[in-house]
């Protein structure tokens, strides 16, 4: 018997009998015997302390950045995690509940979903957001598989600037071989950022173009140019955006006529977790909601009269179309998209608009210490416009200085060229409001005795 | 439903009108000099006003969720049949794990040296489900079980491609879940479907004539979604494989037969495992999942990258790899559901783990005895773990699925599934799942047996249904028709 099975044994028995059989056996017999197996080799149950016991000794075998200074972003970012996000997405109503195929016992996850919905379209600048996809990367496939559509699958080729996140291309290579779509990268200039001249160039004849901003070496792309060129050339523009709390002071591509704005929103309230889950977002223009992939709640009534939410366009989903969906994603990340509603409507506002400012102000604060260290540590892009994320070179490579900062019980960032790049071999550093000053201190302090 | 919300609850949109500014959470205070953000950032994308979010208070945003919880159902509150989705009791002691600091906060990019905790987790996950399944590699990275499939067809077509064998065409059974074929075509491949049998089974016949040496993979679900256990599996994996073609097994089901049965003897090449089916990590109101793959020896070179290896007490990160079909998401996979899943692993050990799935298909067998006659069931024959009646007795008197399943709801229990398996007419997929106590799942035959009466004496209170659940029905064709999918403000609006 086991607390987690809901028959004891004597319970088990009745049921038997009143089925008629003599052994529990017997309802396994259409298992063919070449297949079957008596013991699974895996150790015997563990009570609730024993299981408490070896997850806290798994744990202690990890350094926990909050502990110490800690600049990692590069695509997960550590902001505030206020208590109230996890007080609700402990409510089992919600997490021990599932997609909401019967809205009239599921409207607290369609309401909550419809505000995601409408936050993320709000931020964006688009028209409509969906409910979510798996994270930022499989959201810039699913955006680039978009464009081929609304393109009528006539442009087999996809541009991409070289400062779109590395795991995001990777994952984009994988998906693009199996659809047989050619992606061409555009690297970037000595800014930082790719010369709107060659993109145009790359874009003739391409699908769409996909460039993040603030892009991986932190700097903030010129959106309204880029999407000028981008459709001159008959290609679709997509913003892919991994550190969502930049839309608090700069405007979501849909402002400037993005076709897509994509990417990844786990800085909206949810952990770094090891990479996951997180929550990826995807927002388009109205006249295109045919052709988006993923779950959509609508808002209706009910039979009396009174407003209602349910999923909508199904006729687009797998358990419909089946071959001929726009997507094969059923399952998707319902209760992070739970987690970045009430941690924006935490926020507020006025809030988010605040915190990013407090990122950016903590970044140029970096950028001013790292100066009055004399010079030896410099900004590769020091005319470019950044947010909270900053790429830094100087006497020693990236890996190397992430070493030498670890052995300073700083985290000071990522190696820049951890999956290689054109860019300078420097670390990419993230400031974010939950580093202090003290923390800029301890960087630019360790950064000093290493030259 | 038993509790219904005290009131209509607005959008959060719809509080605050006047955007007074309120202050829900605090922020760190800025000891570092302010920055105007007109001076660094350029002009022409910064925005002129803030996000038109309301500010609200800590306890307007708290009672806010709370009182839209007030109008879900969910399995803490009672049985939540919905078959294929495997809806079991999440244990709370796997979320008290999944939070520990030393897994949540963990930064995926950190130095492998500082995560040799986490690695482990993952390596120790990886080997629990190769035992389970007797299968030979394993990847934890797919975040849900279309996922999975994916991943698995484009290891299969990798592997083709690296043999010089191209191939061009998945065969589907036509009683398979939709997200098969979406995969099928998602991966570049043809989806071609293979009939059923009477018994609900593959047609061999017909998967002989159609295992052509076009065929990459078949898909098989095992059992499959009528609840039917393909007794000739083991012919089957031989066909395909004589014909050079491998063998792809939806794990959907895999509840059915975890202790019972090794898809590695099945013949399996490939197989998903939905972490939040059968290894219980919460459905959250539709994800986050996990569908980690399990592959045979054929496809072990093929893994996605990164993948993890052991090297004695060390714990690696292997990044390139050719042989690799590449990355299938961002870092590792839903790494705090995979901690949840092994807890679960853990505490049911291998004895938990078996009873769990014996139960399971007890009870799926307890309901098809109580409700056979008063339903009708399409294929008559001994089920897994979960059982498929269809409509047609209450068809005599214009009841159908729909109202059956929503009559459930003013009995307090969620509906079974009615979308598929496809080849079914007005399905009712009912899969009670271990965890329920047997009290339950008979309070919930009695509500079916009750709603079987109402349909022959009072059909019009069946289709009439739901009459006591937090919304009535809701109209879903005007949803569909006259698109809403955000809040305007009033202005805007119309």
């Amino acid at each position: 018997m086991h607390p987690w099975i809901g028959a004891g044994d004597e319970d088990r028995a009745r049921i038997l009998s009143e089925l008629g059989i003599g052994s529990i056996d017997d309802l396994f017999a259409a298992i063919p015997e070449a297949v079957r197996i008596t013991d699974l080799p895996l150790p015997p149950a563990a009570d609730e302390h024993a299981v408490r016991r070896a997850f806290a000794e798994l744990a202690a075998g990890n350094v926990v950045p909050d502990n110490r200074p800690c600049f990692l972003g590069a695509g997960v970012y550590r902001h505030i995690q206020p208590a109230v996000v996890d007080a609700v997405l402990s409510r089992a109503e919600f997490f021990t509940s599932y997609t909401p195929y019967q809205p009239e016992i599921s409207q607290g996850t369609l309401q909550a979903i419809f505000e995601f919905q409408t936050l993320i379209s709000e931020l964006s600048g688009c028209e409509v957001a969906n409910a979510s996809l798996y994270d930022g990367a499989t959201a810039l496939v699913e955006a680039v598989l978009f464009c081929h559509r609304v393109q009528r699958g006539k442009r087999d080729r996809v541009v991409v600037a070289e400062t779109l996140h590395p795991l995001y291309r990777r994952v984009l290579d994988t998906y693009a071989r199996a659809q047989r779509l050619d992606v061409v990268v555009v690297e970037p200039e000595a800014d930082g950022r790719p010369d709107p001249g060659r993109l145009a160039v790359a874009a003739e004849g391409a699908c769409c173009v996909a460039v993040q901003s603030p892009n991986f070496v932190g700097v903030v792309e010129d959106l309204p140019a880029l999407v000028r060129v981008v459709h001159e050339a008959g290609a679709l523009a997509v913003q892919v955006v991994t550190e969502s709390v930049s839309l608090g002071l700069l405007e979501g591509g849909g402002a400037h006529g993005c076709d897509v704005v994509c990417g990844e929103a786990q800085s909206f309230g949810i952990a770094p977790g090891f990479g996951g889950p997180h929550l990826g977002f995807f927002a388009c223009a109205a006249k295109n909601l045919r052709q988006m992939p993923g779950r959509l709640v609508g808002e209706t009534v009910d039979e009396e009269g009174r407003r209602a939410f349910c999923l909508t366009l199904s006729t687009r989903e797998q358990h419909i179309r089946r071959a001929k969906a726009t997507s094969n994603i059923c399952t998707n990340q319902g209760l992070m998209a739970l987690a970045a509603t009430v941690w924006l409507e935490l926020v507020g506002g006025h809030g988010l608009q605040e915190l990013a400012r407090s990122n950016l102000a903590r970044a140029e604060e970096l950028k001013r210490r790292l100066a009055d260290l004399g010079g030896t540590w410099r900004l590769a892009y020091p005319d470019s416009p950044t947010f909270n994320e900053l790429l830094l070179v100087g006497p020693v490579g990236g890996e190397e200085l992430v070493r030498r900062l670890a052995t300073e019980g700083v985290l000071g960032g990522l190696a820049a060229r951890r999956w290689g790049g054109s860019w300078p071999d420097g670390l990419l550093v993230t400031v974010t409001e939950r580093n202090p000053a003290a923390d800029l201190d301890a960087l630019c302090a360790a950064l000093g005795r290493i030259s | 439903m038993r509790r219904r919300a005290l009131r209509e609850e607005p959008l959060i949109f719809e509080r605050n009108p006047t955007r007074s500014r309120r202050q829900g959470v605090l922020l760190p205070p800025l000891d570092v000099p302010d920055v105007d953000p007109a001076s660094v950032l350029p002009a022409d994308q910064l925005r002129d006003a803030d996000p038109a979010v309301p500010d609200v208070g800590e306890l307007e945003v708290v009672q806010h969720f709370h009182r839209l919880s007030q109008l879900n159902y969910a399995v803490d509150e009672g049985l939540y049949p919905l078959g294929s989705c495997t809806m079991k009791y999440n244990p709370r002691v796997d979320e008290v794990v999944a939070r520990l600091d030393g897994l949540a906060q963990l930064h995926p990019l950190q130095p492998e040296d500082q995560v040799q905790g986490a690695l482990r987790l993952m390596w120790e996950l990886e080997e629990a489900l190769k035992a389970i399944t007797g299968m030979a590699g394993a990847t934890l990275q797919p975040a849900a079980g279309a996922h999975g499939e994916l991943t698995g067809i484009l290891m299969i077509r990798k592997a083709l491609e690296s043999r010089g064998d191209a191939r061009d065409v998945v065969l589907v059974p036509d009683s398979a879940h939709g997200t098969n074929p979406a995969t099928a075509a998602f991966a570049g491949y043809q989806a071609v479907e293979i009939p059923s049998n009477d018994r609900g089974t593959v047609d061999m016949a017909a998967l002989d004539e159609l295992m052509t040496d076009r065929v990459a993979a078949v898909m098989l679900t095992v059992p499959n979604t009528l609840g039917v256990f393909e007794h000739r599996i083991v012919d089957i994996a031989e066909l395909v494989h004589s014909r050079g073609g491998l063998l792809y097994l939806d794990g959907a089901n895999l509840n059915a037969f975890v202790g019972r049965a090794l898809p590695g003897l099945m013949g399996a090449d490939a197989m998903h495992i939905n972490l939040h089916k059968t290894f219980s990590t919460p459905h959250g109101g539709g994800g986050p999942g996990a569908g980690p793959v399990v592959v045979s020896e054929a496809l072990v070179p093929h893994l996605p990258v990164p993948r993890v290896l052991r090297d004695g007490d060390l714990f690696h990160l292997v990044w390139d790899d050719d042989a690799s079909i590449g990355a299938m998401r961002g870092f590792y996979g839903n790494f705090l559901v995979l901690v949840r899943a092994l807890a679960f692993i853990r505490s049911l050990g291998a004895g938990g783990l078996k009873l769990m799935s014996e139960v399971a298909v007890l009870y799926a067998n307890l309901i098809r005895h109580r409700l056979r006659g008063a339903y009708h069931l399409p294929y008559d024959a001994p089920c897994m773990h979960e059982v498929v009646f269809d409509d047609a007795v209450q068809d005599e008197h214009e009841v159908r699925n729909i109202n059956i399943a929503k009559r459930l709801l003013d009995y307090g229990f969620h509906p079974p599934t009615m979308s598929f398996p496809i080849i079914v007419h007005g399905a009712l997929m009912i899969e009670p799942a271990e965890s329920a106590s047997p009290e339950e799942v008979e309070a919930f035959c009695e509500a079916m047996l009750a709603i079987a009466r109402e349909a022959s004496e009072q059909p019009e209170l069946v289709r009439g249904a739901p009459h006591d659940a937090p919304a009535r029905r809701v109209d879903e064709v005007r949803a569909a028709r006259n698109l809403r999918v955000r809040w305007q403000p009033p202005e805007a609006a119309e």
